[in-house]
């Protein structure tokens, strides 16, 4: 029978299927974080009972780490007592950790790439929603819960109902200034943020044959924010070129036995999809968002839509504008920004900040502007060095920050304050998502830079 | 984590009729510094329900002494966003042991029936009926039944019936998780794991 990719990994992890509930699936990979672990431990305590594969699961600090002074004691005694809470927790099971100030040390989803711990094949979670990251490499990745935390570690296993199917097609090549960002939230305001809920997502079609790794990532990871459960893009040679010799990844004849393997994943001709939609990449422009949720974005040039062309109720959408300080039919060109944020496991990743110093270079930071620019982890830090980008980002008036998921969230100290507007290369736009009263608007690095040295919002295209 | 068996319930309802309704709102990260399940309902819905300066805000439903319960009823796409279970956990540490609503995000549907707080799926005519029956008596009793997997407005009779699988109704019914049974498998996986080719 004809299978899609995400039938091939999904139904080789089954270990039994439930009469009338879920499929207990086993999980290759555990990511965990100081947030959503301390309680699952606490609750393996609780029962008595320990952890399953230690060796399947990887600990790494990142919600809650400062961006500035690493090296010294965490000053917030909340966030001070998580870090120590997963260290602790790891050692105790035996787990890897890489903590604050390790050189692996980063953002989860950033961590796990990098270091090869993503193969294609795998099922992969994290109590994280951005888990979807993953699925970039042919691999089933997704966010779980507490419980589901405590499951795994005691298991290896989750309980999940198997999602449906649905294969969403950018077809044509992407215009200059347009990057993998813009192409999810184009993808996300077309469906909304409930559209691909109770689906997995393939991305097939030219743009992501064509798209970098951390491109295919940037896509995968905004999977959640349409609702979907994961997306997945087939492995393919550009997926080969980047894992071969990472850490983790196999060596000699377990890789050839490896890629023999991968090479089958893919979605058979014939294959049925629940559901299917295809897109023009070339039709898709520098994308930004305007209200409460990544579903309320429109390309840059566009105005902001009348309640009567949105979906949704009119009163959640004039609360959401109300939020924000906007009016229906504005133009968001020309808007005013005080915060800057590139970052998170969106676009904190090596590519972002290539294209985020191509754009800055030889201009000068706008003076009213706050910029951060938060490395995904030490290894993209490393890199932002050895590649000359830090020397361009000096030089224009910008500095660089230690990594860590920062702003996107704003559990450290990087919050945006109450009714400043941020233009964010992060995830969510919610309602004080990058700070109480913070104003969020999501878009690509570009559109990142463009606002860092002008001070509005502005299209990238005429800067470039 | 034990939790009380769910049977029938019948109670008055919270409305809260907001769409999209996203997991940041119902529990903001700031919140999730605990190494400890416990007090997350002092802050369940934080920045609707109260001012910079920790003041009620008068006209958040959840601050209205008409409405009281142990339902929550919301609007479409509830609980999108972030997979953090701390908010499901601030749902049940509210009080509430059943959300309504015409669709629910994924990974809060299951975080909820994860920690025995019941997710009722209903039509987007039941709910506005729902609503409207709340707003014009807040004394409106629902009964949310799990064995019969039904949900009645008692004071006109009209009921819905909604889905759940048969595994999770006999979680729910039983206060039992699925690390129970996941432990009682674990011969079963671990088979699974040796044979595993990569």
């Amino acid at each position: 029978m004809s299978k899609t990719l995400f039938d091939k990994v999904w139904d080789s992890h089954v270990v039994r299927k439930i009469e009338g509930g879920p499929d207990v699936l086993f999980i290759d990979r555990h990511l965990i974080h100081e947030v959503t672990s301390p309680v699952a431990f606490l609750g393996l305590k609780n029962r008595g009972i320990t952890v399953l594969y230690p060796e399947r699961t990887f600990a790494t600090a990142d919600h809650n780490t400062p961006t500035i002074d690493q090296h010294l004691p965490v000053s917030d005694p909340l966030s001070a007592n998580q870090l120590r809470a997963l260290e602790e927790n790891a050692s105790a099971y035996g787990i890897r950790h890489w903590g604050l100030g390790h050189q692996k040390n980063g953002i989860v989803h950033v961590i796990g790439p990098e270091n090869g711990i993503t193969q294609p094949g795998a099922t992969i979670v994290c109590g994280d929603s951005h888990t979807s990251t993953h699925g970039a490499f042919g691999a089933i990745a997704f966010g779980i819960g507490t419980s589901e935390v405590e499951m795994v570690l005691a298991s290896q296993c989750i309980m999940q109902p198997k999602p449906k199917k649905m294969r969403i097609n950018v077809t044509g090549s992407l215009s200059k200034g347009v990057t993998p960002k813009d192409v999810a939230l184009f993808i996300i305001s077309q469906l909304t943020t409930s559209g691909a809920t109770g689906y997995f997502v393939e991305y097939a079609g030219e743009v992501f044959e064509k798209m970098s790794m951390e491109g295919r990532m940037t896509v995968c990871n905004l999977s959640i924010e349409m609702g979907a459960r994961g997306g997945m893009i087939a492995p393919d040679e550009t997926t080969f070129d980047y894992i071969k010799d990472r850490e983790f990844t196999p060596k000699g004849e377990a890789w050839d036995k490896a890629m023999a393997y991968w090479q089958t994943l893919k979605t058979d001709n014939n294959a049925v999809f629940d559901k299917e939609f295809t897109f023009d990449g070339s039709r898709i422009e520098p994308m930004i968002t305007y209200g409460t949720n990544p579903g309320m974005g429109i390309g840059i040039s566009h105005h902001i839509p009348d309640a009567s062309e949105v979906e949704g109720g009119v009163a959640t959408y004039e609360k959401s504008l109300g939020y924000m300080g906007f009016h229906e039919g504005e133009s968001m060109i020309g808007k005013k920004v005080d915060y800057v944020f590139v970052g998170s496991c969106t676009n904190g990743r090596i590519e972002d900040f290539r294209a985020f110093a191509s754009l800055i270079k030889g201009k000068k930071k706008a003076e009213a502007v706050t910029v951060w620019l938060v490395p995904g982890s030490h290894i993209v830090e490393d890199q932002i060095k050895k590649e000359g980008i830090l020397d361009i980002l000096t030089e224009a008036g910008f500095t660089l920050r230690q990594p860590g998921c920062s702003a996107c969230l704003a559990m450290n100290d990087d919050k945006v304050p109450a009714g400043k507007y941020a233009v964010s290369t992060s995830n969510r736009n919610f309602e004080g998502r990058q700070g109480p009263g913070a104003r969020t608007m999501l878009a690509s690095p570009l559109v990142a830079a463009a606002a860092a040295v002008t001070g509005v919002i502005t299209d990238p295209r005429t800067l470039i | 984590m034990a939790y009380d068996k769910f049977t029938i319930l019948k109670s008055t309802a919270v409305p809260l009729p907001i769409e999209n309704v996203d997991t940041d709102q119902i529990i903001p990260a700031r919140f999730l510094k605990a190494t400890e399940r416990k007090g997350f309902g002092d802050n369940l819905f934080r920045d609707w329900r109260y001012n910079a300066d920790n003041t009620p805000k008068a006209d958040f439903v959840l601050n209205d002494p008409l409405y009281t319960g142990k339902v929550l009823v919301g609007g479409k796409n509830f609980g999108s966003g972030s997979s953090r279970e701390h908010a499901a956990w601030a749902v049940y540490d509210y009080g509430f042991r059943c959300v309504v609503s015409s669709f629910f995000a994924d990974i809060f549907k299951n975080n909820c029936l994860n920690i025995g707080v019941l997710p009722v799926q209903v039509s987007p005519e039941f709910l506005e009926k729902i609503f409207s029956a709340i707003f014009t008596d807040p004394d409106t009793e629902l009964e949310v039944n799990l064995p019969a997997q039904t949900i009645s407005l008692l004071s006109t009779g009209e009921q819905e019936n909604f889905d759940i699988s048969t595994y999770k109704k006999a979680n729910l019914s039983n206060g039992f998780d699925d690390i129970d049974y996941l432990q009682n498998i674990k011969d079963e996986i671990q088979q699974f794991a040796s044979e595993l080719p990569f």
